[in-house]
């Protein structure tokens, strides 16, 4: 299902990229958090942003527990203006999310996860091998489900344990690559 | 379609592959319904390309397709212009 990324139980590839204050961020250590969460979302589809106040909960949720999240943005901005860095920074600032928005403008990291679709969720144990992956829970529409198969997974990792499910259909709007 | 007396067969899909041709369109992202070559939901912003469109269901919550009720009542409207 994954083509070119991990498989479920594999380590997490490199990701090094600048948020949209050009702070530049790196996973953690292997060991140094209990679990992280990355997130494949862009400013213009309405599935990611549908789902965008739900994964914010999450990661508010367990900020205090040392889980942190990193919302990626991988769109081709020269087709698609509305995720440009400058359009990533203007509603960061704006909406004041409490993780970082980072800006793939190569590409090369979602190629590297074989990240598809805005959202496309990855969640690492703490030793950054891939414990979940796909969608934050079955329906867009529906607010009231909260993200439950991220959160369910999170609790499974949290707790030294494997989630079930451990990976669902990512589902969304298709990441747009440069042609 | 159905629930008003239309074909539901008389739907025309088209698919806008490229930048030029969403200008030449007037297309602002996916998916655009017309009846009867309007909008059922015009954006406040008409900026044409090739992008995803964001509706608003009638209770607030955001959604990749229109609410159904604004598509029922876009072909209503559309019956009533056309005067059939």
């Amino acid at each position: 299902m994954n083509a070119g990324g991990p498989e479920i139980g594999d380590l997490a590839p490199m990701l090094e990229l600048p948020d949209t204050e050009g702070v530049v961020h790196t996973l953690p250590d292997p060991g140094e958090a209990p679990a992280t969460v990355v997130v494949w979302t862009c400013n213009h589809c309405p599935y990611a942003l549908a789902w965008h106040d739900r994964l914010l909960d999450v990661a508010r949720d367990h900020a205090g527990a040392g889980v942190g999240m990193l919302m990626v943005n991988s769109n081709d901005a020269g087709r698609y203006p509305a995720d440009s860095f400058e359009a990533m920074r203007d509603r960061h600032r704006a909406e004041s999310w409490p993780v970082p928005y980072l800006h793939d403008a190569t590409q090369s990291v979602a190629r590297s996860w074989g990240a598809r679709t805005t959202p496309d969720v990855f969640l690492l144990d703490f030793g950054l091998r891939l414990a979940y992956r796909g969608a934050p829970d079955p329906d867009h529409e529906r607010p009231e489900l909260a993200a439950g198969w991220l959160r369910d997974a999170l609790t499974a990792v949290l707790a030294g344990e494997q989630p079930d499910p451990r990976s669902t259909q990512p589902i969304g709007c298709s990441i747009k690559w440069r042609e | 379609m159905e629930a008003v007396g239309l074909d539901p067969a008389s739907i025309v899909v088209r698919e806008v592959e490229t930048g030029e041709d969403a200008e030449a369109e007037q297309f602002v992202g996916s998916p655009t319904i017309r009846v009867g070559g309007r909008d059922i939901q015009a954006p406040a912003e008409a900026a044409t390309g090739l992008t995803c469109r964001v509706y608003r269901l009638r209770d607030g919550r955001i959604s990749a397709i229109p609410d159904p009720a604004d598509i029922r009542d876009a072909l209503t409207q559309g019956i009533e212009r056309s005067g059939r």
